[in-house]
This record gives C-alpha cells, sequence and structure tokens, in this order.
C-alpha cells in the first residue's frame, strides 16, 4: 500500500480545509479502503470525519428524518424512530451489505460515493430528500450527476441527509447473486404530491423512472405496473443481467414495492 | 467397552480451530524471513519478448529477484502430470513442458515469470511492479469446444489435443444401438469451478546451511507426495534433504493436491539467497492460479427399448485441460470419468470417448469429485429425459436397470463389491414424500410459481485401487497408504498417518478407530499427519480415501500391535499365546481370571525387567523390545458409495429466481465411523454440488481474462441459498476393507448436480438449460415455455 498522511479532523471547517485535488474523506472506508488496498486508489492525505460528532445522529419529526452523514447503516436499521416514520429506510439500511459492512459502512459515505448499484440513492431520490453539506443545501434530483459521480464540489463535505416523511414506501431489490449488491433496486414513495419510483443498480446512475410514477400516480396499484414494458436500450448490462432482464426486473420490483407499500 | 466407531464423537480438533489456536502455514514466521511476491502475466497467451529487472533490482528492501533463466540455469524441474494416458490410437498423451517460472511463453493470465524477494511484503509488491516485461500478445484459446480449431499452443501439440482416449466398444455400442427403440441424446455443459478453499494457499521456505536441507510448509493435501515429485521431478533437493510439512490446512477439495510454482521456487530460492522465503497468495491470486475443476463439453446418447431397458451408452466429450496438463489432470477426465459414466446402470454395451485439450485458461485438475460428477450428470441427466420421453416414472426407469445382484461387474471397468441401490431409492423417495410431490406441485401453481422434482441415483469409485491396476492404468505412483502406531512406555499412543486432514476431521475419526482396536481411551490417542518428517511415508488425502485406505492402514498397524502384546502377555501370565484373548485393551488367559492391559505390557516392552528379577525378561525369548509397529495397506479395490438424493425446485417465472425447496439425501456409505462427521461431509458435499448446478461458474472472455475472478463476481453459494437438507442413510458393508467402510467426501458434489438441474428442468417442462441455472437464464426459459404454451394453447 502507498503512504498517505492520515488526519482526524475535529469539524467540518478543518475537514474541508485539509482537503485537496488529493485527498479523500474518510467516514466507514467501505469503499475507499478496497480501492486503496487494490491500488485503484491513492491519495495524499486521508482526512477521517468520524470524530465529528456533529456529523453523526438521527433526528425524526413528523415532516421529516434527519440522519447525520457519519451515522452507520445499523442505527438507522435498528433505530425505533425510523422503524415507526419511514419503516422502508430501516428496511433498506438493514439490508445493506452484511454485518460487518453494516457497523462500519455509512450513509454518507454511501450517496457520496454514488456507486450504480448501491441501495441509499434510491431513498434519496424516493423520499426527496434534501442533501446537507458544509456549504449548501441540495435536492437529491440534482446530487446524483452519474456513475460516481456527485454534485459535490472538492472539499465539499455532506453533512446530513433530511428526508421527507412519505405516505407510505417500501423498498425491494433484486440482489446480485455474488456480491449481494443490487442488481435492480426499486424504491417506491406516496407523497401527498405524487408518487416516486427511484432505480438503482439498472442503469448508470440511480434515477426517477416517470413511466412508472405516472402510472402510479394515476392508480396506485400493482396492476397498474404489472405487464410494464419498459426501454431497456439505456440499461446496464454485465455477466449478471443483461439489459432486458434489468428492465423486466424493474417492473417486477417495483409491482412487488407497491404490494409491500 | 462401547465401540466408538459408530458413534457421534465430538471434534477433537474443534477446540483448536474455534478458539483461534489453529496453526496454518502464514500463522508461521520465521528469524529474519523475506516475503515473495510473484510476477504473473496479465495476458493469457503471449511470447516474453523482454524482461526487464534493473530498475526493481534496485528498489528498496528487494534481496532477489529470480527469473525463468535462473530456473533453467539450475535445472529446476517443471511440474507435471500424474498420470500418463494413452490415446485409442495407441499413442501416448502429448504434454508441454511447465517451466515453474515462464521463460519463453506464457499461456494463462496468472502464469508466473519472476519471483520477487525483499524484507518486507510492501518492498516486494511495489519492486514487482517495477518488473517490466514486454510481451507480444498472441490469439488465445479459450473455449473448451472449439479449442481444437484455434491456434496451437504448444508447439508439437496439434490441434491443441493432449489426447484422444476410448474406454469401451464400438462395434458393440452400433450394435445395441441398431436394436433400439428410441435414442435419447443429450447435449450439456459441465461447468467450470473454481474451488475457493477458505485458506489461500501459501508457502513457507527455509534453507538450513548447516544441515543442507530445505524445509517447506506449504498448504498441501499431501505433504509427502509432494516431497517426492519435488525431488524426483523438481530436481530441488533429494528426499532426504528435503522436509515438506503441510500443518493446519483449511481446505483442498482437490485444489492442494498439486506441487505448485510457488512451492518449487520459494524451496529453490531459499537456498539460493539463504533466508527464509514466505509466499501468501491473496484471494484473486487463488483465483487466477488455483487449479479449476470440471469444464467439460459433451455429447452423450443412451440406447433403449420402448419400456425402459437401457441397451447401449454413448458418450463423447471434450475436456479442458487448461495451459497445462497437471497431477490429476489427465486422470480425472478419463478414468476417474469414463467408467463412471453409465452409472448405476447394467447397460450392456457402453463407450466413453474424451478428447482432452488445451487452452490458455488456469490448468483444469481434480476438484472434490473429480470426474465423477461430471459422470453423473451426464447419465442421471440423460436417465431423467429417458424417463420423460418414454413417459415411465423416473424412479422405475431407474430400478428396470438397476443391477440385479452384487458383486456387479459394470460395463466398463467397475466390478462393485456391494450395495443395494432399489432400498436406497425407495428410502430416498419416502423420505422426500415423492408421492405427495403432484399436490405441492398444484399449491406451488396456485401461486403463481412452477415446481419442479429430480431425483439422481449415483454410485461413484473412490479410494482408488489397488496400485497394481492403477499403475498399469498409468498412474507415476501406487495409491496405498501407511499407517505408524507407537505406543509410548507409559500407555499413549501416536497414530502417524500418511493420509492428511485439510477439515475431515481426522484427529477424531482415526482416533475412534485406533480406541475401538487398542481397547485405549481416545483422549490417550493422538494422530499426526503433515509432515514428511514424522510417519513413513503417506499418498495423501483425496479422492475420498482417507478412511477407506488411511483408516485400515491404522486398523492393520493396531492388529500388528495387538499380535505382539498378545505374545508378551502370554509370557507374562505364563500362557500360550493362542491362549490370549484381547479385548476392551486387555489381554485375558481363556477360562481363567489371569490378565494384563494393554498398558502393562507396553510397559513391559519398554522396560523389559524389573528389580531382583534373576535377569529373568517378562519377553519371550527373541521378540525385540518396543511397541510399534508400521502398515501399509493396498486395498483389492476402489470403495464404491452409492445412493439416490432427490430435489424440489420452486422457480418464479417473474424474476427466474430457482429456490430449492427441499433437498432429501439417502447414501449408502457402508459402515459410518462418526454420524456427525459424516452429516458435515454430505452438507458440505451439498453446498458444492448444488453450488455448481445453481451457482458457481468459472467465465473466460475471448482474450483469457477470467471475468468472475473475485467474489463481486464469482458467486459463492451461502448459507441462506440452501433448505435444510434432509439426510438419510441404506447401508451395505464393503466387503474389500476390514471395517466395511466406503468413502463419503465427495458424494454431495457428485449427486447434486444433476439431481437440482433435474428439478429445475421438470419445472421448465423438460426445456434444456445450462448449469448454473441463474435466474436470468430460467427467466429466458420460463418467457420461452410461456410462448410455447401460448401457441399450443
Amino acid at each position: 500500500m502507498k503512504t498517505f498522511n492520515y488526519h482526524s479532523a475535529k469539524d467540518s471547517k478543518e475537514a474541508s480545509k485539509l482537503s485537496s485535488s488529493n485527498s479523500a474523506f474518510l467516514a466507514g472506508g467501505m469503499t475507499t479502503i478496497p480501492s486503496m488496498k487494490l491500488g485503484l486508489a491513492s491519495y495524499k492525505d486521508i482526512i477521517d470525519i468520524k470524530s465529528i460528532k456533529k456529523l453523526s445522529g438521527i433526528k425524526v419529526s413528523s415532516k421529516s428524518v434527519v440522519i447525520g452523514a457519519t451515522t452507520k447503516h445499523v442505527e438507522v436499521a435498528n433505530s425505533k424512530e425510523i422503524k415507526k416514520t419511514i419503516p422502508s429506510l430501516a428496511s433498506l439500511a438493514e439490508g445493506i451489505g452484511d454485518p460487518q459492512v453494516r457497523n462500519r459502512g455509512t450513509i454518507g459515505g454511501s450517496i457520496a460515493n454514488n456507486d450504480p448499484s448501491a441501495d441509499y440513492p434510491s431513498a434519496c431520490i424516493a423520499l426527496e430528500a434534501t442533501i446537507h453539506t458544509n456549504e449548501r443545501k441540495i435536492e437529491a434530483s440534482k446530487f446524483f450527476k452519474g456513475m460516481f459521480e456527485t454534485a459535490l464540489k472538492k472539499g465539499e463535505l455532506i453533512e446530513a441527509i433530511e428526508f421527507k416523511v412519505p405516505e407510505k414506501s417500501s423498498y425491494q431489490k433484486h440482489p446480485n447473486p455474488a456480491s449481494r449488491y443490487a442488481v435492480v433496486g426499486v424504491y417506491i414513495a406516496k407523497h401527498k404530491s405524487g408518487v416516486k419510483v427511484a432505480v438503482t443498480g439498472a442503469k448508470p446512475c440511480v434515477y426517477n423512472d416517470d413511466d412508472l410514477s405516472k402510472a402510479l400516480e394515476s392508480d396506485f396499484s400493482a396492476s397498474s405496473v404489472a405487464g410494464m414494458k419498459l426501454k431497456s436500450s439505456d440499461m446496464n448490462s454485465d455477466i449478471h443481467a443483461s439489459a432486458e432482464y434489468r428492465a423486466n426486473l424493474v417492473v417486477i420490483q417495483a409491482k412487488k414495492a407497491v404490494e409491500a407499500c | 467397552m462401547a465401540s466408538l466407531v459408530g458413534s457421534r464423537v465430538e471434534r477433537k480438533e474443534d477446540k483448536r480451530f474455534l478458539t483461534g489456536k489453529g496453526r496454518y502455514t502464514s500463522d508461521i514466521n520465521l528469524v529474519n524471513q523475506t516475503y515473495a511476491i510473484f510476477v504473473r502475466s496479465p495476458h493469457a497467451r503471449a511470447q516474453i519478448k523482454k524482461l526487464d529487472i534493473s530498475k526493481a533490482s534496485k528498489a528498496s528492501g528487494v534481496v532477489s529477484i529470480l527469473t525463468g533463466n535462473e530456473i533453467a540455469e539450475d535445472k529446476i524441474g517443471g511440474l507435471i502430470a500424474g498420470w500418463a494416458i494413452r490415446s485409442e490410437d495407441g499413442t501416448e498423451m502429448k504434454c508441454p513442458a511447465n517451466p515453474p517460472l515462464a521463460k519463453d511463453n506464457v499461456n494463462f493470465v496468472g502464469d508466473p515469470i519472476a519471483i520477487v524477494i525483499a524484507d518486507s511484503l510492501d518492498e516486494a509488491k511495489a519492486a514487482a511492479e517495477m518488473v517490466k516485461v514486454d510481451y507480444k500478445v498472441l490469439k488465445a484459446v479459450t473455449s473448451t469446444g472449439d479449442a481444437m480449431k484455434g491456434d496451437t499452443i504448444h508447439d508439437g501439440i496439434e490441434k491443441n489435443l493432449c489426447f484422444d482416449w476410448l474406454l469401451g466398444d464400438r462395434q458393440k455400442v452400433k450394435e445395441a444401438f441398431d436394436k433400439a427403440d428410441k435414442v435419447i441424446s443429450i447435449d450439456i455443459i459441465n461447468n467450470r469451478l473454481v474451488p475457493n478453499a477458505m485458506e489461500p494457499r501459501a508457502c513457507l521456505a527455509d534453507y538450513n546451511s548447516g544441515s543442507d536441507e530445505i524445509t517447506l510448509y506449504t498448504t498441501s493435501q499431501n505433504p509427502h507426495l509432494s516431497r517426492l515429485i519435488m525431488s524426483a521431478f523438481g530436481n530441488v533437493a533429494p528426499e532426504h534433504k528435503l522436509r515438506v510439512v503441510a500443518p493446519d490446512v483449511g481446505g483442498g477439495f482437490g485444489s492442494k493436491i498439486n506441487v505448485y510454482n510457488e512451492d518449487i521456487v520459494c524451496s529453490w530460492a531459499a537456498k539460493k539467497i539463504n533466508r527464509a522465503i514466505k509466499w501468501v497468495a491473496e484471494r484473486s491470486e487463488s483465483f487466477l492460479t488455483d487449479i479449476h475443476g470440471r469444464d467439460h463439453v459433451t455429447h452423450a446418447e443412451l440406447a433403449v427399448t420402448k419400456d425402459g431397458k437401457f441397451l447401449g451408452f454413448k458418450n463423447e466429450t471434450i475436456a479442458n485441460l487448461g495451459a497445462y496438463a497437471r497431477v490429476f489432470g489427465t486422470v480425472t477426465p478419463t478414468y476417474l470419468f469414463g467408467p463412471c459414466a453409465t452409472g448405476v446402470y447394467d447397460i450392456p454395451a457402453a463407450y466413453s470417448n474424451v478428447k482432452a485439450v488445451f487452452t490458455n485458461t488456469a490448468p483444469v485438475d481434480a476438484y472434490r469429485g473429480a470426474g465423477r460428477p461430471e459422470a453423473t450428470y451426464t447419465i442421471e441427466r440423460l436417465v431423467e429425459k429417458a424417463a420423460m420421453e418414454l413417459g415411465i416414472d423416473r424412479t422405475e426407469i431407474r430400478k428396470i436397470n438397476f443391477p440385479k445382484s452384487f458383486p456387479f461387474k459394470q460395463t466398463l471397468v467397475h466390478t462393485v463389491d456391494s450395495g443395494d441401490y432399489v432400498a436406497g431409492l425407495d428410502k430416498a423417495k419416502q423420505m422426500a414424500d415423492y408421492d405427495g410431490f403432484d399436490a405441492r406441485r398444484k399449491e406451488s401453481e396456485s401461486r403463481g410459481k412452477l415446481r419442479g422434482i429430480g431425483v439422481t441415483s449415483y454410485f461413484e469409485a473412490c479410494g482408488i485401487a489397488p496400485s497394481a491396476a492403477v499403475m498399469s492404468l498409468g498412474c507415476g505412483v501406487g495409491l496405498w497408504e501407511s499407517a505408524e502406531v507407537r505406543f509410548n512406555p507409559t500407555g499413549q499412543v501416536t497414530v502417524y498417518t500418511g493420509s492428511h486432514s485439510h477439515g475431515q476431521s481426522h484427529q477424531t475419526t482415526f482416533a475412534q478407530i485406533a480406541a475401538d482396536e487398542l481397547g485405549v481411551p481416545m483422549e490417550n490417542i493422538d494422530i499426526v499427519h503433515g509432515d514428511t518428517d514424522k510417519g513413513t511415508f503417506g499418498m495423501g488425502t483425496y479422492g475420498s480415501r482417507s478412511l477407506t485406505v488411511g483408516g485400515i492402514a491404522i486398523v492393520n498397524a493396531c492388529k500388528k500391535i495387538v499380535e505382539k502384546g498378545k505374545r508378551v502377555a502370554a509370557k507374562m501370565l505364563e500362557a500360550s499365546p493362542d491362549e490370549v484373548d484381547f479385548k476392551d485393551g486387555e489381554f485375558v488367559v481363556a477360562k481363567s481370571n489371569k490378565k494384563k492391559t494393554i498398558g502393562e505390557v507396553a510397559f513391559a516392552l519398554y522396560l523389559p525387567g524389573s528389580r531382583d528379577s534373576d535377569f529373568k525378561s517378562p519377553l519371550p525369548e527373541g521378540e525385540e523390545p518396543g511397541l510399534k509397529e508400521t502398515s501399509f495397506f493396498d486395498p483389492a479395490n476402489f470403495s464404491f458409495p452409492a445412493g439416490s438424493h432427490i430435489a424440489e425446485v420452486e422457480i418464479d417465472p417473474d424474476t427466474g429466481e430457482v429456490k430449492l425447496e427441499k433437498y432429501t439425501a439417502c447414501d449408502d456409505f457402508g459402515r459410518i465411523v462418526n454420524p456427525m462427521i459424516v452429516e458435515g461431509q454430505v452438507h458440505g458435499g451439498l453446498a458444492q454440488g448444488i453450488g455448481q448446478a445453481l451457482h458457481e461458474n468459472a467465465e473466460y472472455d475471448e482474450t483469457g481474462q477470467l471475468m468472475t475472478g473475485s467474489y463481486m463476481d464469482y458467486t459463492m453459494p451461502r448459507a441462506d441459498n440452501f433448505p435444510e437438507f434432509n439426510i438419510g442413510y441404506t447401508c451395505t458393508h464393503a466387503t474389500t476393507n476390514p471395517l466395511g467402510v466406503k468413502g463419503c467426501g465427495e458424494a454431495g458434489a457428485i449427486a447434486a448436480p444433476p439431481t437440482v438441474m433435474n428439478a429445475v428442468i421438470d419445472a421448465l417442462g423438460g426445456q434444456e438449460i445450462t448449469m448454473p441455472a441463474t435466474a436470468e437464464k430460467v427467466w429466458k426459459a420460463c418467457k420461452s415455455m410461456k410462448k410455447s404454451n401460448a401457441k399450443a394453447a
């Protein structure tokens, strides 16, 4: 492994100040550390943000759930308040990786990384989240830009994610049999203002499927999406699932999600 | 004293393993040791134009960098195929040289070309990145089926064909097919697998310049055999100057039978640099360079009468050897495969023809089951298809063709000593509630799901023997096993075995056997294995041979101990040896209360005299002191476990996901030494067999890159992929060994793939599908089923 400087920042300001074009923020390290070990990434400075107390924790009100960036998946999965307000969000967290990952991985890390098959980005889209950074607030629909790409600027640090409490919601995924990442995950949330159908795994970046949203807005039932044919030409295709199969899975998982709502 | 053989004795090794006290190769560290990284080919097929180590050699911490040139200069030999196979036309097989470090050509991704030795692992890694290699990349051959049409990989081996082997009589088969009412044919692919032992390969080589001895700690299933090969073919050191130690080994499944490049190179290099060298594979190296398993393309036909009698069988197979032929690489697709391909059936005429081909992929060798899973998959898929096409119940058609008596002279090679296939199948049916399946299928259908049932009746040939037979078929060594039983003066026993435990629980089962034979408590018996400096010699553990060969050697050595003890006890008890009986650890003079324990006799043998005994020895005249006996056991025949398995799957046609709902295994392993350990073996075998059927697949792209080179892409089955296994037994004792035991380690991996696939294909209405039956493949099959159903309607 290449050598690097390790810093433990005491607040967001310091973390931001330490960052450069050759640095990385370290929270759970679930992606950063394996990438470094495999030689796929190397940094001059690693800025550990885990000891910034302000970045961790869960605040729940009747309208929103605010989760600090370094809150671990296990904390979201076990939160009684989240289970009560947005149960689908707790169960999404419970389905990430394995116990070791859930005990270290953080929500902020997952979102900042924006892996095309990560679970949390779909929650952000479906639950119309606002991403709070040390500099501004970004709507989820403008945050996820492309594969492993977000609206975050250099030195910008996610502090918290604010989810809108929906009327009902569900997240269903078809896991990759090897890695258990989502081949396709569909997060459906019914809000007063409309229905969101966030899809992860199917395309290079999480997105809201407008066709499915429209269908469910006019009739929120499994039968309104069952049998829908989605365009597969821009979907991912790999040894685990062809684009055509992914397109099918989006519809099937959407159906399951509606049924589970 | 109750017999320990047959009881669920807890594993003696568990405390050690479960408390982290195991001692694996990478746990061992030697003073002043160095660390090795191998520079490996990133290309599947290339010429090495230039190898530049100048910059790397100057890097921090580098002790030495050695390449194929030095290997060649020192005349270090390469890796070998352990069995010579002859083609149908009488010519000998053609194998390429396989130097431990490639000098001129590389033939698979991962082929090692240099060893970088440094003071630390990080320094070795950093320096390895500085080794510059100019390759001329050549077109790779990766497809098993098309290998014979590809470019010639190895000079002089035309069509990449190692051999074209035939077992059986083509003419007789033709005549049988001419008489058939129907011919059932099938084209199958036996998917390639990566063994994935939990402990990656590792070695630590040490050189003692004082004694000129090399000690190699390595992850081996057969340390003595490794020493023999490294000495006789590798020219690393003479056998008496080479010690091979295989300490705790975390799983092998066949992948640790071979002597590997790293073993030879590190042993040789340790002497060169006069320092110990440690190498531990990273998981990605294991994926690339451990031997792989299976990888057959088969066309098979079965000639049948309309009432389901089998008349003839043809098996045309192309077997992928990978880039080089290794220890069991050539026997696995021939003698371990061909004879078993006629399965548990009395088929009058049969042949197996196997073309073994080289490709630019990792070497393919014996992997749990080795040849018998491929054989069983071939015949059992064919039989199931025959049942479907003839409209005969799948279990009835099997019974019609089972042998009517034992010993059963199987069509191609084997004479099966014992078995009762009807009883096994009937019991499996009852355990699985076979007759209740239709109701379960309807229930699944009411929920929109597809349900299928699949059956396999298998036998397998393991504990390969006798030596004279296997050597006449081309094996380079005899497949006997040795044991040495030593009494200490104070009565405990040490058993040295040539078998090797890398998960098989020998510490427990072998102690159970010795305890029964000697009447000594199990806790006073230690089993020692895995070190060429301890024990006589050993052929190691693979092919379910430990108990049926190694275990019997222990029994026989114990019997010799008892015989000697009897002579001594007779003298001590003033009786004649034939008046003395041995039971429960005591020598008793018949019709008297005179007795000596085996401990007392051992004590007398080591301390043969006493104060004021007038120079009288307790030993009979001419008897040597001490109590230690050795036995070499060469069985008269293979061991033939058999059984019937039944699987039930439910398919979600929306996603194609296959859920294994029920799995029943009813096996005949002869006499069972420890039912708990056998259950563990069956569970593990089933996990691997079901893994092959539903999850695992090693896939190369056309340039020879392994696309499934990590757990992100290679699906290892996990606990939640399995139902609770329903396991039962029938028991016919083997007649070829005194314990009546048969091998159990591979059965699950042999029987499960066809059982599960027969169930999947049944659920799909007979539609063929290749392994692994992944969700997308099954979803596509469901779609075309819907289409054809719609047409029919």
